[in-house]
């Protein structure tokens, strides 16, 4: 499974960025073949609006399985929840030690949204 | 002549200009209430029979069965109202700008326009007076396409004043983007100043001539004076802050009926704002 990581990195070592639709970029990790993968999101982050929206559109044509984000919006959660994709809410730690705790269940996924819409916005 | 009361700052007596500037003028006005979140207007009229008309934007209809989620309507919508995804495309609709781009671009006719109720509008008249108040539905976040449907009902053979939005963003720029003149309603206060330098940046950006009155003119300080004389800002009218004032607008009375001697200096205010309207003609 793919397991995507908002971050203002670009490998393990950087932390999880508690925004989703305005992070910088996505580390995208195969827990199956170990690759990763860099996604820019420069292009959402400018957006006026809708920047979640297009992040979490960007994440599902990717086919990733889970997300590992700080927090998580209304819009890019319903998108996400319909693709069956899994929400993990993260503390601002290496994206390492969060794949290791998604593997090892010790992060739990949401049920909903984590905060209100334009939550990330600066 | 268009003329818009706006202010920058909530609070300073937009309503409260705006209607007695209407009830002073002896003439047929619209007076358009296009404070749509929030429209008070109305309140300092009597009401009588009035006349509702609903207020809808066109919103894309994405036909399941034609759509092959190929993306372009995503790609295209600059406001992001569209998702594509592998098995399906979903509308966010209040993202959405009704620009119609989506329902052109699709190759596989798979989106039509659908009317989406956002507001009213409701008429009364009142006198020489014709109110117009706009009210935007609640839950809706784009107040624009409302205004401009109040706007509509502008007629150019009549004074029409325009009782705007407060703030300085897209509400108040689609209110005052074709107004004749624009009269900026502030408060001798650091808060007033900041303020009004803000709506003075934007007015003059829209190349809209702009003039002040000052409200509550007898509290604070010079800075309003100082600013505008600095910027070459007509004064047009200074209200003092008067008790009778505050005590007619609590049992929902106007500025006029707490002081009728103010009369001919709202008139003479129309009548500067007209002449600054055919100095910008010319």
């Amino acid at each position: 499974m793919k397991i995507a990581f908002s971050t203002n990195g670009t490998n393990r070592e950087d932390l999880v960025d508690s925004r989703f639709g305005r992070a910088e970029r996505f580390v995208i990790i195969d827990s199956i073949s170990d690759e990763l993968q860099v996604v820019d999101n420069i292009q959402n982050r400018q957006s006026s609006q809708g920047a979640g929206i297009q992040s979490a559109t960007t994440l599902i044509n990717q086919g990733v399985g889970a997300v590992v984000t700080g927090q998580c919006g209304p819009k890019a959660f319903t998108l996400l929840e319909r693709s069956g994709i899994r929400v993990y809410p993260c503390p601002a730690i290496t994206i390492a030690e969060a794949f290791r705790q998604v593997q090892q269940n010790k992060l739990s996924a949401t049920t909903s949204a984590t905060v209100e819409g334009h939550w990330g916005e600066v | 002549m268009k003329l818009a009361i706006a202010s920058g700052k909530g609070g300073t007596g937009k309503t409260t200009l705006t209607v007695a500037l209407a009830q002073a003028a002896q003439a047929p006005v619209q007076l358009l209430d296009c404070d749509v979140e929030e429209p008070n207007s109305h309140l300092f009229f009597t009401k009588g029979d009035s006349k509702r008309d609903v207020v809808t934007v066109a919103v894309p209809h994405i036909d399941p069965q034609r759509c092959t989620h190929c993306g372009l309507c995503g790609d295209f919508c600059a406001y992001n109202a569209l998702a594509c995804l592998p098995t399906e495309t979903i509308l966010f609709e209040g993202l959405c700008h009704s620009c119609g781009g989506c329902m052109r671009l699709c190759p596989h006719q798979a989106i039509s326009e659908r009317q989406q109720r956002i507001g009213y509008i409701d008429q009364w008249r009142h006198g020489q007076i014709d109110l117009f108040s706009g009210v935007l539905d609640v839950g809706q976040a784009m107040s624009p396409p409302l205004i401009r449907a109040v706007k509509r009902h502008q007629q150019a053979d009549k004074l029409i004043l325009l009782d705007c939005p407060p703030g300085t963003s897209c509400p108040l720029t689609t209110t005052i983007h074709d107004a004749d003149v624009v009269i900026l309603v502030t408060e001798p206060t650091p808060f007033g100043l900041h303020d009004l330098q803000i709506a003075v940046e934007t007015v003059r950006q829209l190349n809209r001539p702009v003039a002040v009155i000052i409200n509550r003119s007898d509290l604070g300080d010079q800075s309003i004076h100082d600013y505008c004389r600095s910027k070459k800002i007509p004064i047009l009218l200074q209200i003092p802050f008067e008790k009778r004032i505050a005590v007619a607008y609590s049992r929902g009375d106007g500025l006029l009926d707490a002081l009728p001697g103010l009369q001919p200096q709202l008139a003479l205010v129309l009548n500067q704002a007209r002449k600054l309207y055919r100095e910008n003609l010319t």
